[in-house]
């Protein structure tokens, strides 16, 4: 059954690092077309510089303004049963607890009999809660050059509330150990006109693409390289994006369909990233350049 | 409706850092959407800070200035408690006016 469910998803993922990325860590000293890449440890001028730069706007992160915006909707009495997600939604804390709630997702939740990510239990909560539809959601997703829909908004007022905390992925859940290893074969699984899977990339240490480094996601470092950051604002064009986008932007690089939004199959990837992330601190919403 | 702007004053030493972010669009008026259409331009016109009652920087933006800016500087004779007032107008005539507290 997974197997098919595999197949019918198309659903595999390069994680985390890529082009949406800044280097998290040391970048690889240039090298002639035919070197391997190797395993720097040491850090070059750029990638300090980078830090640097990054230290910098973190002190000043637009995302903050995206925060503002999410409280508001959190707590307001919105959609056609008029009601506020402070009031009716669990995010695996308690009805209406966001502190913490950021890190401990994807978990199972037995209301909607699905594991979920942070993303997608929001989603839920519109849907079930608030009335809102699905379909309208699912429409534009993702912020854009024009707009920012009230999910980005309402991720990141969430993930801003785990600032500081570390991954704690409940993995000791048969629900969410079965969506790990579901993750973890569909990082594993081949196809596409490249042939890549998830692992082809972000599989092994030390490997690039360009200056980019890439997260080596099966180690608790590599994965977090791909969580932290997310939801994070994107100086190139100004837009605030969510993990789930990203995990949809990789399968565009992959020149894979895209994944359904908030479907299972980017909860299982992104319960096998951020479940091998566990034990890491969690900086909150980010900045991208 | 214009968002509210975040801004952040704090002394180091005799020195005063302050650093403030606006939440806006900042529309160069070059930019094309998705049917072709010119985005008509929206942005930032001018800006004041006013710091201890005592006006600061009286500046001009434009286009170039990014979208969701960050604008940061030092100064010299900030008292902790001094109130910190920025004000801008945009090419709309659309005005935003934020306070912070020296800290």
């Amino acid at each position: 059954m997974k197997h098919s469910l595999i197949g019918a998803l198309c659903a595999v993922a390069v994680m985390g690092g890529a082009f949406a990325q800044t280097p998290k860590k040391p970048v690889a000293k240039p090298a002639g077309k035919a070197a391997i890449a190797p395993a720097a440890e040491e850090k070059d001028a750029a990638t300090l510089e980078f830090e640097k730069f990054r230290a910098e706007m973190e002190d000043s992160n637009p995302a903050e303004l995206f925060e503002a915006k999410g409280e508001e909707q959190w707590k307001n009495k919105r959609g056609p049963k008029s009601a506020s997600l402070a009031e009716t939604c669990d995010l695996g804390q308690g009805v209406g607890k966001v502190e913490g709630a950021y890190v401990k997702m994807p978990r199972y939740f037995a209301d909607a009999d699905a594991v979920m990510d942070a993303e997608r239990r929001i989603v839920w909560c519109m849907v079930e809660k608030q009335g809102f539809k699905f379909e309208d959601i699912a429409k534009q997703p993702f912020a854009n050059a024009n707009s920012t829909p009230d999910i980005t908004n309402l991720v990141t007022y969430v993930a801003g509330h785990s600032r500081k905390m570390k991954i704690d992925v409940p993995l000791k859940d048969p629900k969410v150990r079965e969506a790990y290893e579901t993750g973890k074969a569909m990082a594993a699984y081949r196809a596409g006109p490249y042939d890549f899977s998830c692992n082809t990339c972000h599989g092994a240490d030390g490997k690039r693409i360009r200056m980019q480094n890439l997260p080596n996601l099966s180690t608790p470092k590599g994965a977090m390289a791909g969580v932290q950051g997310w939801p994070g604002y994107r100086m190139t064009g100004g837009v605030m994006l969510t993990h789930q986008w990203r995990m949809g932007d990789c399968f565009r690089q992959q020149r894979f369909p895209q994944p359904k939004y908030a479907s299972d199959a980017v909860a299982y990837l992104l319960t096998y990233m951020i479940g091998n992330a566990n034990g890491q601190v969690y900086k909150g919403p980010g900045i991208k350049r | 409706m214009a968002d509210p702007m975040k801004i952040r004053a704090q002394l180091k030493g005799d020195v005063a850092e302050i650093r403030i972010l606006m939440g806006h669009a900042m529309e160069t008026g070059q930019r094309k959407d998705a049917a072709g259409a010119t985005v008509p331009a929206h942005f930032i016109q001018s800006m004041t800070v006013d710091v201890g009652g005592k006006r600061v920087i009286d500046g001009q933006t434009g286009t170039s200035i990014s979208r969701n800016p960050v604008f940061g500087f030092k100064m010299k004779g900030a008292k902790a408690g001094d109130k910190v007032v920025v004000n801008w107008v945009d090419s709309k005539g659309d005005k935003r006016t934020d306070e912070a507290a020296v800290a």
